[in-house]
């Protein structure tokens, strides 16, 4: 039987409950909005912990957490730089004050950038519920600490600047996750002439341009082989026109060849010279 | 002036050519499959026993008839009796199909090969949809390479009823698959010789890389153990013998012609019972290769998969109960999950549904054959190794050349007998003979490119040339041995290369091989038969799947057109023949 997980020294009981409670007398809150670092890649929380958040009372009862309701939760994996070809060795992300600190002064940060809001400090922000699996609530106060920002506005907040808080953690929309908070997948990139076609246009013009030489080739080759018969064929009527005057009665065909010149060797010659 | 036959310039332009041809997708896309399917290692046993009995002889037979004869298929039997030519019309015919199916996969090739200069490759990732807020729907519900094969490639339409316009992308791949096909065959032995050494050759150069390369990777142990396990008890199947004895004959591509118009450019003194034989044991030894290969591929791919699985288990359940980061392992993950079950029960049961049983078995179990292996198994275990963009182009490469050495020789065994043909030939050039039949195969192979383009190949692939070749062979088997007489082509072989021919191929030619044909025939009728109606495998867009339909009755009577067109042109030309001789005879002896 295994020993159920260790309490973490993660937690900050302390520190969290003094803040936590500093919100007695807060007036009606809307839910707040909860983040989660989810572990690993591709998975989402589906979790119904989000759930519970909208059906939560608003007046937060004396003695009682209001980060009890919602707020993020961060939920820390493990850095997906350690993945090695054995399979994802996870490394834990080292959290602790300090990293916390870092995590409130990048939500102070997000919500400054919101029109009415530029003066939230860090001490607006306040995490509770921290667990070891890196998972906790957060609130953000109004400048005086009466009563949480609706859960709305921080999640807007926080979409907006994303990126920014991935980077400062350097972790990503998978191993830090936002639940209630769906990340904007990006679009792949789509250059204006899709890269295909560019490779396909150089190898059909290769094809193209191979294609008609062979066959300008072939057509000069053919021409040069008629040429050469056809040489041959003009001696052979020549031949023909000699031997049938020879067989016929040499008359007209002599006074066209001019006379003196005797057929029979003429005829022998001609015929021998074509082979 | 008689114009002298073109020859190859050597020998070994001769044999590249037959390995080329043979060496062709069926050993990189079958063979695992069936070597998988049939119990592994043990499937070797009837694998090579087919091969001494019915592969070699076989082989040796078409191309000893091809170097006799010294002209195309149809010269080729019309000079062994007149009423025999209708085989080598028959051979034609079906080699006119196979052309036209054929290329279609090399224009997948390309297309697939132009798509992997991208950074990420295109099947790696799904589209997002219309708002970026998830992946596109089909996408998600199949994964992301069955979605760039079936929508993005194919655009395939949910029935083969639905015919859908040409796609324009596929559409210009064939124009190019068909124009380099036309290159290679423009000069006749002269280019087709000089390509064949590329052809032949660079396959194997990618196969090794692929070798060392999948060897190498993370769980290609477990594929290959698993796969060439054997299994000895599938020897007493008589389905592994049929299938070996199947793929042994379509492997080395009898009875297309290709062979006969091959061996008829050889010089009449070249040695072919060598060549045969080195061409047959290089064909199955390439698929040997070829599946191990495979298998190691698989096993990554398995393993990787299976390892997703586990992480997703611990992911969801470290969540539901936030427990430590770390502390779940693929190793403690069968007991943590007892204690959580019995620690938190009624938490544990609202998470249980998700949780998915991991097996490495049922991954590895996963077995595919065809298309589906070479455009959506191995493009998704290739989108996770590393450099991706370089294996992909290695391996479409490697797809081309293969697909464009057999292409080389269907081309072949149709041009050989029209060029032979002194009607045609006279009329014609060459080079635009070879123009007109690529021009016309491109043409109807448009079909291909339709929405419901693939259906129509999947008829091709599975109708076109299956039981034709089957007849082919056998009536040509059964023409040497007893019509133009086994002693008679004795003793032509023993003038022609000056060797003796051995007991052992009488024997085969005579006897063992025709019996062989006869039975898978029948096996094959019988199978159709039984099977009564034909269905095919649909794409479901909404589902993500693949779903079974029956073919409505006008594809069935293209599917008997198929095999009639070809099957048909045996008896029907020797009848022809019968009736003109007859005729002749009729006219002359009142003359004479």
């Amino acid at each position: 039987m295994l020993a159920p997980p260790l309490a973490s020294a993660w937690a900050h009981p302390s520190l969290e409950l003094h803040h936590c409670r500093a919100l007695k007398s807060g007036k009606v809150t809307p839910p707040r909005s909860r983040f989660t670092v989810t572990h690993q890649i591709l998975w989402r929380s589906s979790v119904p912990i989000g759930a519970r958040k909208k059906t939560r009372a608003h007046v937060i009862a004396p003695g009682k957490s209001p980060c009890s309701d919602s707020a993020a939760t961060m939920r820390q994996n493990n850095s997906i730089t350690q993945e090695t070809q054995e399979g994802p060795r996870l490394r834990k992300y080292a959290w602790d004050t300090n990293e916390e600190y870092l995590f409130k002064a990048m939500v102070a940060f997000s919500m400054r950038k919101v029109p009415n809001r530029e003066t939230t400090e860090i001490s607006h922000v306040l995490l509770c519920n921290v667990t070891q699996r890196v998972s906790f609530w957060f609130v953000v106060t109004d400048p005086s600490k009466t009563h949480t920002l609706p859960a709305v506005e921080i999640q807007s907040a926080i979409r907006m600047n994303r990126n920014r808080i991935n980077n400062a953690f350097f972790l990503n929309d998978q191993t830090l996750e936002f639940l209630r908070i769906p990340s904007t997948l990006a679009p792949p990139t789509d250059p204006p002439v899709p890269i295909w076609i560019i490779i396909f246009g150089v190898i059909f013009c290769i094809v193209i341009v191979a294609t008609m030489l062979l066959i300008l080739s072939g057509i000069q080759q053919h021409r040069r082989k008629n040429e050469g018969p056809s040489e041959m064929e003009d001696t052979e009527d020549k031949c023909e026109n000699t031997i049938t005057v020879e067989n016929g009665i040499p008359c007209d065909p002599l006074d066209m060849k001019g006379g003196h010149i005797n057929d029979a060797f003429m005829t022998e010659d001609e015929r021998l010279t074509p082979l | 002036m008689e114009k002298a036959r073109p020859l190859w310039a050597t020998p070994l332009q001769f044999v590249f050519a037959c390995i080329s041809y043979a060496v062709g997708l069926g050993n990189v896309w079958r063979f695992p499959y069936l070597c998988q399917m049939y119990g592994g290692g043990s499937f070797l046993v009837p694998y090579i026993v087919m091969l001494i009995v019915e592969g070699m002889p076989l082989l040796y037979l078409e191309l000893a008839v091809g170097q006799r004869m010294r002209q195309g298929s149809i010269g080729a039997w019309r000079t062994i009796s007149p009423y025999l030519s209708g085989v080598g019309v028959a051979s034609v015919v079906v080699s006119f199909f196979l052309s036209m199916y054929y290329n279609v996969i090399n224009a997948w090739a390309f297309w697939y090969l132009f798509h992997s200069f991208q950074d990420p490759l295109p099947w790696s990732v799904c589209p997002v949809n219309g708002n970026r807020t998830g992946y596109d729907e089909e996408c998600e519900k199949a994964t992301s390479t069955q979605y760039f094969w079936y929508r993005k490639t194919l655009n395939i339409s949910p029935s083969i009823q639905e015919n859908g316009a040409v796609q324009w992308e596929p559409a210009l791949c064939l124009i190019l698959a068909w124009l380099l096909v036309y290159l290679c065959i423009l000069r006749g032995t002269e280019s087709t010789g000089k390509v064949v050494y590329f052809t032949a050759s660079l396959p194997y150069c990618v196969l090794l890389i692929y070798l060392i390369r999948g060897l190498t990777l993370h769980g290609a142990t477990n594929g290959l153990v698993y796969m060439f396990t054997p299994k000895m008890e599938q020897l007493a199947n008589p389905k592994a013998w049929i299938n070996a004895a199947t793929q042994i004959f379509f492997s080395l591509g009898l009875g297309f012609g290709s062979l006969i118009a091959f061996a008829s450019y050889n010089e009449p003194s070249n040695d072919c019972q060598k060549h045969a034989i080195i061409v047959s044991l290089l064909n199955s030894s390439t698929s040997i290769f070829a599946s191990v290969v495979t298998f190691s591929i698989y096993g990554f791919k398995a393993t990787f998969n299976y390892e997703s699985c586990l992480n997703k288990v611990i992911l969801l359940l470290t969540n539901s109960f936030d427990l430590e980061d770390g502390f779940l392992t693929a190793s403690n993950l069968e007991q943590v999950k007892g204690y959580l079950a019995s620690a938190y029960p009624s938490k544990y049961n609202e998470v249980f549904p998700q949780i998915k049983n991991c097996s490495l078995e049922t991954e590895l179990d996963t077995a595919v054959q065809g298309t589906g292996l070479a455009f959506i198994v191995y493009t998704e275990a290739i989108k996770n190794m590393e450099v991706s963009q370089l294996w992909s182009v290695l391996y479409f490469f490697m797809l081309l050349m293969l697909g464009i050495g057999s292409m080389l020789g269907n081309t072949a065994a149709i041009l050989t007998p029209l060029t032979d043909s002194k009607a045609i030939s006279s009329y014609l050039p060459k080079e635009a003979i070879s123009g007109l039949v690529c021009f016309v195969n491109c043409a109807i192979g448009m079909v291909f490119t339709t929405e419901a383009g693939n259906y129509w190949f999947d008829i091709f692939n599975d109708y076109a040339a299956t039981l034709s070749l089957l007849l082919i062979v056998l009536v040509e088997t059964v023409a040497v041995c007893y019509l133009y007489g086994l002693r008679r082509f004795e003793s032509d072989l023993r003038a022609m290369t000056g060797r003796k021919l051995s007991w052992y191929w009488k024997a085969m030619w005579a006897g063992v091989s025709p019996l062989l044909i006869v039975s898978l025939f029948v096996f094959y009728l019988s199978d159709y038969i039984m099977t009564g109606t034909l269905r095919y495998q649909a794409w479901d867009a909404s589902e993500g799947q693949l779903v079974t339909k029956d073919y409505p009755p006008y594809a069935l009577a293209i599917i008997g057109l198929l095999v009639a067109s070809s099957t048909m042109c045996i008896p029907l030309v020797a009848l022809g023949t019968f009736i003109t001789r007859c005729l002749k005879r009729g006219d002359t002896v009142p003359g004479a």
